[in-house]
């Protein structure tokens, strides 16, 4: 309901965006209660629907992920070669764009390219569904709408965004070589000889933690902007939009945080 | 005269300052057909939903069978949402599913029948409500009178002792809602099924229902049988029924003074 039509002041930002984050907080809550605790209590986990949403979010994103990754590889070694050439550095190209693309750039870039797509269907599905009383209707029959449509994308996006990752950072890898070994002219095996010299396992696995945080956000922001969906088709409009630039906030504060802390401890 | 399936004491809820249900008191007889009635904007949709547990009084208490279920617990609830069925205003299928999926959903749920058995039980389901060969359809290729009358199936589905209507024929033509009226008198003629109708459709009140509640202004003025309604001093309650536009019910619901409404404006 909504506070002018109950002809109270108002609620201010703040108090709102309090409000917002303690209901986030027991949203989050009530996923991991039926992640962790309910299949203990026998109520198995959704793992059919949860696959369902793996091929939705992940099979469908490989597409563009992979476009993206690709050029973003070629754009990565085209940058830094022009700035080595000044000190004769050019080969180191090839290291340089390996690890930003692990470390970095592809953990990243795919939870934006992902968070526009999954955040935005996430919130227009479930807003929907939420505006057509389905949701209601699940909970009179006594089905949670958390266990039935928020723990399955959760999930999905768990597992599928670091998969992506995978996928991001050997297509742009890719994508660097064939510039690197033409364009900017690195000799074929120097190229893959120093980018696996420069790679660390380390690299490429803090990527995937950040990518496996970034997935959580997606899925979570994307589902919990449905279940806030007020006033109809309007509402879920409004509400798309504030998933996906809430969602690209989060990624990359999440990713300054995570960057920083694995500049200092590792 | 039975006991009373589910009593509704002293009922209170407001909405920020705002008393929607101002201390309703009723009871629902097994086996009967209630009909709850009032205008738009009278708390019979608030009350609806207090009946079905997904919101919780001021004060007052909701008995079923003895039971307060506004101190139910999650498990509880669970429990009582099992054992009644709901008819939502727009239907509320779930849209990504197919009609067979849709009345099964429950039964997938709640047993653990084979899909054999649950593939019987969905035929004679939609055979109650005469739509046996529509199980491969999706709700959006059905017509509002179709949808409902699957909702209904699906509301059956568990073979619940009560089943809540949400305004059943609202938005139906004549004969589709002569339709509902007649599956609403059988459930309860042959299977002996409490139903409790919450409409503003007088017209398929007074043709289905054992007993009557009018509300106005989240109070219950008069209660009875259609006969007592029909025979009712109450002007309000005459007014609703013969569906005046001017009566204690006033035509005009602005509070300010016209004038001094109009003189205001700049």
């Amino acid at each position: 309901m909504s506070d002018a039509a109950t002809g109270r002041r108002p609620a201010g930002r703040v108090v709102l965006f309090l409000r917002h984050l303690t209901s986030m907080a027991y949203f989050f809550h009530e996923t991991m209660r039926w992640i962790f605790v309910k299949p203990f209590q026998g109520k198995p986990l959704r793992f059919r629907a949860a696959v369902g949403q793996m091929e939705e979010v992940g099979v469908r994103s490989i597409p563009i992920v992979v476009l993206v990754a690709f050029v973003i590889g070629i754009i990565l070694v085209l940058q830094t070669a022009y700035q080595l050439d000044k000190f004769g550095a050019k080969d180191h190209a090839a290291s340089l764009a390996g690890v930003a693309l692990t470390r970095e750039m592809a953990p990243l870039l795919t939870a934006i390219v992902v968070a526009g797509r999954v955040s935005a269907a996430f919130t227009a599905q479930i807003g929907t569904m939420l505006v057509t009383e389905e949701i209601l209707a699940l909970q009179v029959m006594a089905v949670s709408p958390i266990a039935y449509l928020v723990v399955p994308r959760f999930i999905a996006m768990l597992i599928m965004l670091p998969c992506l990752t995978i996928l991001a950072d050997a297509t742009g890898m890719l994508g660097g070589y064939v510039v690197g070994t033409t364009a900017v002219g690195i000799r074929s095996s120097l190229y893959i000889k120093s980018t696996l010299d420069a790679l660390l396992l380390k690299d490429i696995l803090t990527g995937l933690i950040k990518s496996v945080v970034f997935g959580g956000i997606i899925a979570m922001v994307g589902c919990y902007m449905a279940f806030v969906v007020q006033g109809g088709a309007e509402g879920v409009g409004r509400s798309t939009m504030i998933s996906v630039v809430t969602s690209l906030i989060c990624i990359i504060l999440a990713d300054c945080f995570f960057t920083t802390v694995f500049y200092l401890f590792l | 005269m039975d006991e009373p399936l589910i009593e509704v004491r002293n009922l209170i809820r407001s909405f920020d300052g705002r008393v929607v249900l101002d201390g309703i008191n009723l009871t629902v007889e097994k086996g009967k057909v209630t009909a709850i009635m009032g205008g738009s904007g009278c708390g019979k949709s608030t009350l609806l939903r207090h009946l079905i547990g997904v919101m919780r009084p001021d004060s007052g208490e909701i008995l079923f069978k003895g039971k307060d279920i506004t101190r139910f617990d999650e498990s509880e609830m669970e429990d009582y949402r099992k054992r009644f069925g709901m008819l939502f205003q727009m239907g509320a299928l779930l849209h990504s599913l197919t009609v067979h999926d849709n009345i099964a959903l429950p039964l997938r749920e709640h047993t653990k029948l084979d899909e054999k058995i649950i593939g019987m039980m969905v035929k004679m389901k939609l055979e109650l409500v005469g739509l046996r060969d529509f199980e491969r359809l999706k709700p959006s290729q059905l017509s509002g009178g179709m949808q409902k009358r699957v909702a209904l199936a699906r509301a059956l589905a568990l073979d619940p002792e009560i089943v809540f209507y949400d305004e059943p024929t609202s938005g139906l033509d004549p004969v589709v809602s002569g339709v509902i009226d007649q599956l609403i008198m059988d459930l309860s003629l042959r299977m002996h099924i409490t139903s409790v109708v919450v409409t503003h459709d007088t017209r398929s009140a007074f043709k289905i229902a054992d007993r009557m509640v009018v509300l106005f202004r989240g109070k219950v003025v008069a209660d009875g049988t259609p006969e007592e309604i029909r025979n009712s001093p109450d002007l309000l309650v005459q007014q609703f029924i013969a569906g005046s536009p001017d009566g204690p019910i006033p035509l005009r619901q602005s509070s300010r003074d016209y004038l001094e409404d109009l003189l205001d404006m700049e």
